[in-house]
């Protein structure tokens, strides 16, 4: 095809869309006291494979390398008894800036708002490889923790020495240290003052066990709600700083297209205009949006354009022009499924295709790039603060050390925000005018030149014995990624292949990857099986399912939502879908209604268990799930990117139906609170089987079976 | 440079000089430093950048500088008052009503009005209001529970 995304490596898992770069931490521990004053200060080395996704992504060794440069997460308690947590976690809306004070607070004894938070920034917070994977609770809460009690520790041992008392008969709560034989207590701020404590995490500390908590898994509002609802929070989009002008960058015609002919002579002529050309790259900065979109306007461009295929013809390409060899890392095989089909009473061949979704962060991509003595500082809602920074390295031939990474708390991303384009466009314009340039971009913008979710191709052959046992599985997905591509299903006889394609268009991670199309297949799938073995959806997956954890949220959400249900009025009907996946585990149960006249498709009511372990933050935790429910109907009934030739044929919000209020469901959410498992991340899970649900619920309703998402973009007539 | 337009925003009146057609939301927040009022499409269809014009709710990208001269503007800036929360706002904070929050001030603008000419909206009436106004997070069902609350307090409280 056109090759416009050649240098973009395929990964099946698709944090971000090529390999990671080198990182190094720069901060010394004696610059760590310049910067936070004096205090005591415990750092956490990742040790443990889990952690270490956070510091190695890709396939690089962090064998002999020394202190500091594998240190992910700290805590500092100030002269004032003022505690920071640091973090190279990004807040996006995901209320993480809250669960991690939570966490430290409670660790640390220490009352909730004495706890701040610094994320996300490449100059004082320790490397991360990126806020994505629901990494942040099973990897960052549990180091904190850490770190926390072993600064509690240090305390203890600091009063103990001041009273000249054995430190295990002393109690740490509420920020001081007492000790009860004597009811002498001494203030954190206090055994603080004074000092520069640093010390590295011991192997082994003793952590509050969930059954123990008293502010974490407790529904603490989100950190600083005041300055959200006055609008005083400042997104990167809001920042100005002094001589700040406003960017605007060229785009092609379409995707791959290159210049042929080009003339800036009357953007150039124009009173404080800048105007870059460099290699690809075309943009413009003046002092207002206004000045800067007319400069741009006034720039003559012509472009040779590729031709590319369309949003009609992308599932036969899928299939067509998948790779000779399948991935190692995804294929898995047992038993026979020729044996299983051929010994099974029903059999069903079935395909599943789905679209490319656009992430549609309410905040569009933005960067403020300032220029300081030939160092970059740049602002930017990414969720990859250090691979940005690393990226801005690269491109300007820099040293790491020069470039300064900033996320200011984020208008949102659901794995949309990887990447560093706003930021390599405000840094060249802000170099060439010698000041601070914004580049906020145009949702038009936002809804071509991003990343998509990948559409992808599924194939599902398999067989049920006249008892509704699964007898074959043989799952192959082309393209879309292979997240929850396993099924959780017992079944002797599978064969589970990804078949990676070739990106056709720019396609990066989506909020729970492909494991929502994944499930969409599986969950369809096994709807339709279950209908031919004429046994009930519920009692099928209960009857094929071993683990307790994925039993116990059917049971829980068929529980609150009556099931079995009879059908009280026409066009009524009930779905049920259920996975696992990154540690956390979901069922979710949707009621439609059809009417039979428009066949316009409506979600009445959505029951969904959900378990992630121990719950950090319910309230939390609970808007999390509720929004994956909201945001995932977007994807199962309407969402869908049409693109032909190069071109986004609906890149806006009147065009591309996002979900809205007239969408939404009554929704029930049931949170399983396992105090004896460790937290799981919440942000992807939640959205797996929601179109799954739905979409039996529209077969319960109607006796059609659909088998591609988006599913009813235009109401049920149209399928 | 065209004659200043004069605007009143959140009580205070700011000459401008801007071009008559630049979008409103562009004056407030690149002139004025009222930032709370969020581009999110510049199309009228995501609610993000909504303000009150002489009370009523308007999707400020859509509206011309020069059309907001001749009315009194109130922004999320403008809604607390010596320190306390519009009811609006209170209960946005209170019902957790909001995730990224990058959705929230317009969102409490759009309700603001709607409070305005219906003080007591019923379910429906609140979801037909607020349909032109986008939240990509999902919390729609908080945000329909604070704008009743907000309706049951100023009730309560005769305002």
């Amino acid at each position: 095809m056109s090759g416009v995304e050649d240098k973009f490596v395929i990964e099946p898992e698709r944090y971000e869309l090529s390999a990671a770069p080198m990182h190094q931490f720069e901060l010394a521990r004696r610059d760590f006291f310049k910067i936070l004053g004096a205090g005591i200060a415990v750092f956490a080395i990742a040790k443990d494979a889990v952690a270490l996704q956070e510091t190695a992504p890709g396939h690089r060794s962090f064998h002999n390398e020394e202190w500091p440069r594998d240190i992910n997460a700290w805590v500092h308690i100030g002269e004032d008894g003022g505690v920071t947590g640091f973090t190279g976690k990004a807040e996006i809306g995901q209320n993480a800036r809250t669960e991690l004070a939570q966490t430290i607070a409670d660790e640390l004894r220490v009352p909730f708002e004495s706890v701040r938070m610094v994320m996300a920034d490449t100059a004082l917070t320790p490397f991360d490889a990126g806020t994505f994977g629901s990494r942040t609770t099973p990897t960052i809460t549990p180091q904190l923790r850490r770190v926390a009690a072993a600064a509690r520790d240090i305390l203890v041992k600091a009063a103990a020495k001041e009273w000249n008392v054995a430190p295990a008969g002393l109690n740490a709560a509420e920020g001081k240290v007492t000790d009860p034989a004597s009811s002498r207590s001494l203030k954190y701020a206090e055994l603080a003052r004074g000092k520069a404590l640093a010390q590295n995490l011991p192997a082994e500390d003793p952590i509050t066990p969930a059954t123990q908590w008293t502010i974490t898994g407790k529904a603490v509002p989100k950190v600083d709600g005041r300055a959200f609802v006055t609008g005083r929070h400042q997104y990167t989009p809001d920042l100005r700083p002094a001589g700040m002008l406003h960017g605007k960058v060229l785009r092609p015609s379409s995707f791959g297209a290159t210049l042929t002919a080009y003339d800036d002579s009357a953007a150039k002529a124009m009173t404080g205009v800048f105007v870059v050309r460099d290699g690809d790259f075309v943009g413009v900065a003046a002092a207002s949006v206004h000045e800067a979109q007319t400069a741009l306007d006034a720039i003559h461009a012509q472009w040779k354009e590729v031709p590319q295929i369309s949003n009609k013809e992308i599932f036969s390409y899928l299939k067509q022009n998948a790779a000779a060899k399948t991935d190692d890392r995804f294929r898995k095989q047992k038993g026979s499924v020729e044996e299983g089909l051929a010994g099974a009473a029903h059999r069903l061949d079935a395909t599943y295709n789905v679209a490319y979704i656009a992430h549609a962060p309410l905040e569009p991509r933005a960067a403020v790039a300032q220029w300081t003595d030939g160092k970059l500082t740049v602002w930017t809602g990414t969720q990859r603060p250090f691979a940005n920074r690393d990226e801005l390295a690269d491109v300007f031939h820099l040293p790491e050390s020069s470039v300064r990474v900033i996320v200011p708390d984020t208008g949102s991303a659901y794995g949309g925000k990887h990447t560093s384009d706003a930021a390599i466009e405000a840094a060249r314009l802000a170099r060439a005018a010698g000041r601070p340039v914004k580049v906020v971009w145009t949702r038009e913008e936002e809804f071509t030149w991003a990343y998509f979710r990948p559409a992808g191709v599924i194939e599902i052959n398999s067989g049920i014995s006249g008892d509704g046992t699964l007898t074959a599985w043989d799952f192959h997905n082309y393209h879309s990624g292979a997240s929850g591509i396993e099924t959780p299903y017992v079944v002797a006889n599978q064969r589970t292949e990804y078949h990676p394609v070739r990106l056709i268009l720019r396609s990066g991670s989506y909020r729970g990857l492909a494991a929502t199309a994944n499930h969409f297949a599986r969950e369809t799938h096994m709807d339709a099986l279950g209908r031919m073995a004429n046994v009930d959806p519920l009692d099928l997956r209960l009857k094929n399912l071993s683990d307790p954890r994925l039993r116990a949220v059917l049971e829980a959400a068929a529980k609150s939502f009556g099931w079995p249900r009879k059908k009280t009025q026409e066009g009524q009907g009930f779905g049920v879908a259920c996975g696992y996946e990154k540690g956390s585990y979901v069922a979710t149960f949707a009621e439609v209604a059809v009417d039979k006249k428009s066949d316009a498709v409506r979600v009445v009511r959505m029951v969904e268990a959900f378990e992630c372990g121990a719950i950090v933050n319910p309230d939390g935790l609970r808007n999390q799930v509720a929004g994956a429910m909201i945001q995932g109907l977007g994807g199962a009934l309407f969402e869908a990117i049409e693109f032909e030739n190069g071109r986004i044929k609906n890149p806006h919000f009147s065009t591309y139906r996002v979900p809205r209020f007239r969408d939404v469901p009554e929704i029930e959410t049931i949170l399983l609170d396992r105090k004896d498992i460790p937290s799981a991340g919440a942000g992807e899970t939640p959205i797996m089987a929601v179109a799954p649900a739905v979409g039996n619920a529209i077969f319960d309703a109607t006796s059609i079976r659909l088998n591609n998402l988006p599913m009813v973009p235009n109401g049920l007539r149209s399928v | 440079m065209a004659k200043p337009i004069e605007l009143e925003v959140n009580g205070k009146r700011y000459p401008v000089n801007y071009p008559a057609d630049t979008p409103l939301l562009y004056v407030l927040r690149d002139e004025l430093g009222l930032t709370g009022s969020k581009y999110g499409c510049g199309e009228g269809q995501c609610g993000a950048c909504t303000v009150l014009i002489g009370g009523a709710p308007r999707r400020s990208c859509q509206i011309p500088v020069s059309a907001a001269a001749a009315k009194p503007i109130t922004t999320i800036e403008g809604l607390e008052k010596d320190g306390r929360l519009n009811p609006v706002q209170q209960t946005f904070l209170d019902a957790g009503a909001f995730q990224c929050a990058y959705c929230t001030s317009g969102m409490i603008m759009s309700s603001v009005g709607l409070l305005q000419t219906n003080p007591n909206p019923s379910q429906a009436e609140i979801v037909q209001f607020l349909q032109g106004n986008v939240c990509r997070c999902g919390t729609h069902l908080r945000i329909i529970e604070a704008v009743r609350q907000a309706a049951k307090m100023m009730q309560e409280h005769g305002r």
